[in-house]
């Protein structure tokens, strides 16, 4: 059995999130993508790679969407509306909540606004939303028979989750996007331990590892604080969901702290419309911001109020929050253009700007007057560096927490991804793949046998099986005396039983009496025995006029024998049993019986004094173990 | 918790109706003087039923009645199905050996959590007015009182049965219910809990209420579900998801809605439609198909619109002819739908009533019922997706459309008040809560209205507030499964068994069906007659190294099987051991059947042996033994006694090559 891993996006790169796998018969597409540097064919994954028929629906078992950022939903009402995909689909709540806006910002920018061709219209968003269903956190869902699902929290933004998928004996996990430090609104990424075949993990930051969070929030606040506190203008360019809120938590409760009274702004419907699905989707933030919310939602901003144009050129501080993020456009660029001349003003950047657009322009000026730009720039720069990702000690610690037997790395940059899979390769010896686009991957998967088991079997396999071990002090040494207790108990459950195997019944395991039973038969005891002359040497020189050795003599013999034994198999218990000496089912005994019926071989009726006969009788289990009693016990007369 | 006992009790007299307490407690002062007093008690039984009769005292609890009887360590999982199955759950968990699992529902878990809170500060004002309880039995619950109660109240106080009395409780503390809480575990909705490895338990919404849930419990031996009482198509939470509980090994029907109703349980499939329509001639597809429309037919959904539609006309006819209405809250979910009508309603009629919510919870409950869309039934999640808000009291509370007090004496009530007015407040019980304020202030105004869910005894609800001009309308909501849909439900569920609960038995009459059943009731314990090989699931690394051998008789391959075994998220799983040394060729360690003396003989001249049988007898010459005496290549005698075979050899080689050949005669493993 095997899952096979067929990468359409993301391979060895960031973008357009698409991973189809196949687990046992079963096939889950994990994020439906699309590239944001591409405008050609390139920005979609390429779908004709899972059905050459371009029957999807019924090539692909159910489709599941970690997260609402387009490049791991955006080419999903494509999929479904223009590609006719009509199978089930898969997303949290608070996904299927704000997808259709992301989605629907985007179809706007890219028809209204650069004038290109659409690729899908507002009803195919509205027709594609229409068949997803949505799923909590933890809960297991059946999607057929045989494949289920569960989503796991992941932080990075709100609703994110990883996936859980099973089928059979085999599971997979593949993570999307996630963050494993908590940050101001959403917590860390939570997983169950979980037994697994693959997980697939994102590795944006393969390489890096990151400070504290803490530092970099206290240098954001302090930027801000400074050039409010002169009269300034803040300009906080941001994407609408997810940054926007954070950062506005995290001023908010400076300005409480701080007894500010500066006014924040946001500028667009959007952002405000968010801001509500943050308000009854708080079961989805962190813990620190749910356990607030009967007294005030965290995200009831006290000092955020809506922005108007008119108040771009009006006097004293401010905070404004602006789409778009990268001031590619849009009212960010509009409101930099009449800021940008002052430099008392700030604005802060994202992590990451995409080139071509003004953001990356200022990122890659470190000091504000040489931006070419058509006005004059004077304005302060803050770049922040928050990010929601992982960084590589985070993707360590969940794939050693998880444990797969295979990993494979997608959502990177394909040298730092080389450096990461060596180091989970080597320090988790976990074995690691990172397949380009368009790649295909085989993994073989754990597979049981089912069988029924029998009440009784399971009985024994669950009783204790009490095992205990005298250790014989005279043989340690003094450091040892102290440490190890002079009686050791041990309970090895050993499961022991019988499968049976009949036409058209599927297997069954039983236990032994339970197995004779029902087939009616009885046991058949095999033995074997043997009856053999040893030499003894005469050691109590009085007593050898004895005919036969006497009781006692006997007596003494056989412990003799036995201390040798004892010293002979360690590993066994021998038990003196006056009578005779058991070792498992070896039992040695005088013989006195001349007509012993094991006595085979040759056999002369000698009647020496210092002859005596040993019969020893076992069951065939412990064959082996009593020919080698035998060999010590005729060995005596060559010891003494 | 049996909150309908309730009304055995008086209710705090208020200033309004002091007057009538002060003339009770006169004249039952002048009644202990003197001889009369036997007499009187007389005329009191024969007496009948009137405010006076009810009992003055903080009210007590009738809980489930064995519980004092249970050792509740020997508990080990506590489930709770929705937030009134709760209420009770402190009495439990407050017992020093308690040590169970308590799972429920997030949503169970909080709403339980505010009701319980709710009904402890309600009792508050009954302690202020009575003072604290000195003993744990109050006057009222010794004998010589209880015998001079009305015979309905002794019914009440005693059980139908007579075997109730012992368990009356005083209501639980604020720090039992908190301590409680630290107990249970809260899921999700199909959240998997693993209970010590072996027991999968997973909670499945209902459909009664938020939050409110069916379980699943499945572990390597058997499955159950657990039906409590399900509502297919909620008008507020998220509906019945049977889908989730089809083909489990036995399901515990625990719906008992349908006690009261008349429909039966048969397999007159009247409802089905079509009279001709013959099962057999449809796949089983069809009929599974059939029965989920028959299930899911939006009948019941509009039914319950009706009704609710019902409830906000003749309240707006009552605000109009100026009288204010009463609510008492009974489920959040019908409470919440009823906010939404009003909102609606009002607004068409152009009328500006303010609406008030009033409950010591009040806040924290809308505050919650503003997060959990995951919990609630289709209309209001398409709600979040088309960026609306979830309800429409969010914009009712800025608006100043809807207040929401803690009690009714706030200050800042008081301030708002007007009237008309609408109010929802508890307790549906009429005894507690401030409901029995509005009450007393209204019960005389012809054109106020008071809105009661069916199922309470409304004459003695309304005891304490007679004469009542006030008018009154009760309604029923859908609050379990009809029988007729029972039967179809069960047979797309497809249990094997299915365990109905006595009371039941007259609306089932005789079935026709797949599956086996039986009747529990109260304290007897149910075996139930169904049996099943665990599931065992063996590693692929230990079944490759199993050997098997053919048993001569049967057709059938065995093998012996050794590994550990170990039990992971309820299911059995047998490893390889760590310290297992597999040989080769590992020997048979049990034989079995009867040696066959001329195979043996066959199979030992095969090896070149040079073998002869000999038969000993015994003393009276009954047969004894048989011996083989192998002479080549050296001297061996194998001893053959009925099912035992003794092999002496003096040579190891010569004893292996013999046991092995009779390992070839016999069956062996």
């Amino acid at each position: 059995m095997v899952i096979e891993c067929l990468v359409l996006g993301a391979g060895q790169e960031v973008g357009k999130s698409c991973v189809v796998v196949t687990i046992n018969g079963k096939r889950i597409m994990f994020d439906c993508g699309m590239h944001m540097g591409y405008l050609d064919h390139r920005r979609y994954p390429d779908f004709s790679l899972i059905s050459k028929s371009h029957d999807f629906t019924r090539s692909l078992s159910c489709i599941i969407i970690t997260h609402f950022h387009l490049d791991h939903i955006g080419a999903l009402p494509y999929f479904t509306q223009v590609c006719g995909y009509n199978g089930p689909i898969y997303m949290t709540y608070p996904t299927k909540a704000l997808a259709p806006l992301m989605l629907e910002d985007y179809r706007k920018v890219m028809v209204d606004r650069r004038g290109e061709e659409e690729q899908f219209s507002s009803e195919h968003i509205v027709e594609c939303m229409k068949k997803v269903t949505a799923v909590d956190l933890k809960q297991t869902i059946q999607v057929d028979e045989d494949l289920q699902i569960r989503a796991y929290y992941a932080g990075h933004v709100l609703g994110a989750a990883m996936f859980y998928a099973k089928v059979g004996d085999a599971a997979i996990v593949y993570t999307g996007d996630y963050n494993m430090t908590p940050d101001r609104h959403l917590g860390a990424a939570q997983i169950d331990r979980l037994q697994l075949d693959l997980v697939i993990t994102e590795s944006t930051y393969a390489t890096t590892y990151r400070d504290s969070k803490y530092v970099r929030e206290r240098e954001f606040l302090k930027a801000v604080h400074k050039c409010v506190a002169s009269g300034g203008k803040v300009l906080i360019p941001t994407f609408a969901l997810g940054r926007a809120q954070e950062l506005c938590m995290l001023l908010d409760d400076y300005w409480e702290r701080m007894n500010l009274k500066v006014p924040i702004y946001f500028s667009a419907g959007l952002t405000i419309q968010a801001n509500m699905y943050y308000k009854v989707l708080i079961n989805w933030t962190s813990q620190k911001v749910k356990d607030t919310y009967a007294t005030r939602n965290a995200f009831d901003f006290k000092n955020v109020l809506s922005f108007d144009r008119s108040l771009i050129n009006a006097p004293g501080a401010c905070v404004l929050f602006a789409t778009p993020g990268m001031i590619s456009g849009g009212f960010s660029l509009e409101v930099f253009k009449q800021w940008a001349p002052c430099e008392k003003n700030l604005v802060t950047l994202p992590g990451y700007c995409v080139a071509g657009t003004v953001g990356h322009k200022l990122m890659s000026a470190k000091i504000p007057t040489q931006i070419r730009l058509d006005e004059d720039v004077q304005i302060n720069i803050h770049q922040l560096s928050f990010s929601p990702h992982t960084d590589a000690k985070g993707i360590m610690d969940l794939v050693k927490f998880l444990s797969p037997k295979h990993v494979i790395l997608v959502h990177g940059e394909k040298p730092k991804m080389v450096t990461l899979k060596e180091k989970i390769q080597s320090e988790l010896g976990i074995q690691c793949y990172l397949p380009a686009n368009s790649e295909s991957l085989c993994i073989p998967t754990t597979h049981h046998i089912k069988a029924g088991a029998s009440d009784a079997f399971v009985r024994s396999c669950l009783s204790p099986n009490f095992k205990f071990l005298k250790t014989n002090s005279a043989e340690l040494d003094d450091s040892h005396k102290r440490t190890m207790p002079l009686l050791q108990v041990y309970d090895d459950r050993v499961s022991e039983g019988i499968l049976t195997l009949q036409k058209n019944q599927s297997p069954k395991v039983v236990n032994q009496n339970e197995f004779m039973e029902a087939l009616g038969v009885e046991k058949h005891e095999v033995k074997l025995a043997h009856c053999f002359r040893v030499y003894i040497p005469d050691s109590e020189s009085g007593d050898a006029s004895d005919c036969l050795p006497s009781t006692s003599r006997k007596g003494s013999l056989l412990h003799l024998i036995s201390e040798k034994l004892c010293r002979e198999l360690p590993d066994f218990d021998v038990q003196d049993c006056q009578e005779h000496i058991q070792i498992q089912s070896v039992v040695v005994s005088f013989c006195s019986n001349e007509k012993c019926p094991h006595r085979t071989g040759v056999s002369l009726q000698s009647v020496d004094k210092k002859e005596v006969h040993f019969c020893c009788s076992w069951s065939v289990a412990d064959d082996a173990l009593a020919w080698r009693i035998v060999a010590s016990i005729k060995n005596l007369e060559l010891d003494t | 918790m049996d909150l309908s006992s309730l009304a055995i009790f008086s209710p705090v007299p208020t200033s309004s109706n002091s007057i009538a307490y002060n003339r009770k407690f006169s004249c039952s002062s002048e009644k202990y003087a003197g001889l009369e007093l036997n007499e009187d008690k007389r005329l009191k039984i024969d007496k009948p039923l009137d405010a006076n009769s009810l009992i003055g005292a903080e009210p007590h609890y009738r809980t489930v009645k064995n519980l004092l009887l249970w050792n509740v360590s020997f508990i080990d999982v506590v489930l709770i199905s929705s937030p009134m199955g709760m209420l009770g759950l402190p009495f439990l968990t407050r017992n020093k050996d308690f040590s169970a699992k308590v799972y429920a529902t997030e949503a169970t878990a909080r709403i339980g959590q505010l009701m319980m809170e709710d009904l402890v500060s309600m009792h508050k004002e009954y302690r202020q007015f009575y003072g604290a309880e000195e003993s744990d039995a109050p006057q009222w619950m010794k004998w010589d009182e209880l015998e001079l109660l009305p015979l309905e109240l002794r019914q009440i106080v005693f059980g139908a049965d007579g075997t109730e009395f012992g368990g009356w409780m005083p209501l639980y503390s604020a720090a039992d219910v908190k301590a409680c809480m630290l107990k249970v575990e809260c899921l999700k909705y199909a959240e998997e809990a693993c209970y010590g490895g072996t027991l999968i338990i997973q909670a499945f919404s209902s459909g009664l209420e938020i939050g409110s849930c069916n379980w699943g419990i499945s572990g390597p031996k058997a499955s159950i579900s657990y039906i409590s009482s399900s509502v297919f198509s909620s008008a507020a939470a998220m509906s019945f998801n049977y889908q989730a509980l089809q083909r489990s090994d036995v399901i515990l029907y625990s719906d008992f809605s349908s006690c009261n109703g008349l429909d039966k349980f048969d397999n007159d499939d009247n409802c089905s439609g079509a009279a001709g329509n013959n099962y057999s001639n449809l796949s089983s597809d069809d009929v599974n198909s059939e029965g989920h429309d028959t299930l899911l037919n939006d009948e019941e959904y509009l039914e319950e619109m009706e009704k609710l539609n019902f409830i906000c006309s003749c309240s707006v006819d009552c605000i109009k002819a100026g009288g204010s209405v009463l609510i008492p809250i009974a489920r959040i979910g019908i409470t919440l739908q009823l906010l939404e009508r009003f909102a609606v309603n009002l607004a068409s009629e152009n009328m500006r009533v303010p609406i008030f919510l009033i409950s010591s919870v009040a806040e924290e409950l809308i505050a919650f019922t503003n997060i959990i869309p995951e919990w609630l039934c289709e209309q209001w999640q398409d709600r979040l997706y088309s960026g609306q808000p979830l309800f429409s009291h969010v914009e009712m509370l800025k608006d100043g459309r809807l207040y929401l007090f803690p009690a009714i004496h706030s200050l800042k009530l008081l301030k708002t008040w007007q009237e008309p007015c609408i109010v929802f407040c508890p307790h549906w019980s009429l005894r507690l809560g401030p409901v029995v304020h509005l009450l007393l202030r209204w019960s005389a105004d012809q054109n106020s209205l008071l809105v009661m869910e069916e199922g309470l005894d409304a004459n003695l609800a309304l005891l304490p507030f007679k004469p009542m001009a006030m008018k009154v309308l009760q309604c029923s909501f859908v609050s379990g499964i009809q029988m007729q849909k029972s039967h179809h439900l069960l047979k797309i569920l497809q249990p094997r068994h299915v365990l109905f609960p006595e009371i039941l038995r007259q609306h089932i009459g005789p079935l026709e069906t797949v599956f086996s059943f039986n009747y529990y009731s109260e304290n007897k314990m149910v075996h139930i007659p169904y049996m099943k090989d665990s599931e065992l699931d063996i590693t692929v690394e230990l079944a490759c190294q199993l050997q098997y051998t053919t048993l001569k008789q049967q057709d059938m391959n065995i093998s012996r099987l050794k590994g550990e075994l170990m039990i992971e998220h309820g299911r059995y799983r047998l490893h390889l051991g760590n310290d297992e040394q597999v040989s080769s060729h590992p020997r048979p360690l049990v034989h079995f059947g009867r040696i066959d003396l001329n195979n043996l003989l066959t199979a030992l001249q095969k090896l070149d042996m040079n073998a002869t049988l000999e038969e000993v007898t015994g003393a009276a010459g009954s047969h004894k033994a048989s011996r083989i005496h192998v002479s080549e290549p050296s001297k061996a005698m194998i001893e053959v006694i009925e099912a035992q075979t003794v092999i002496s050899a003096a040579d190891e080689n010569i004893a292996s090559v013999i046991s092995q050949a009779i390992s070839g005669v016999l069956d062996c493993i």
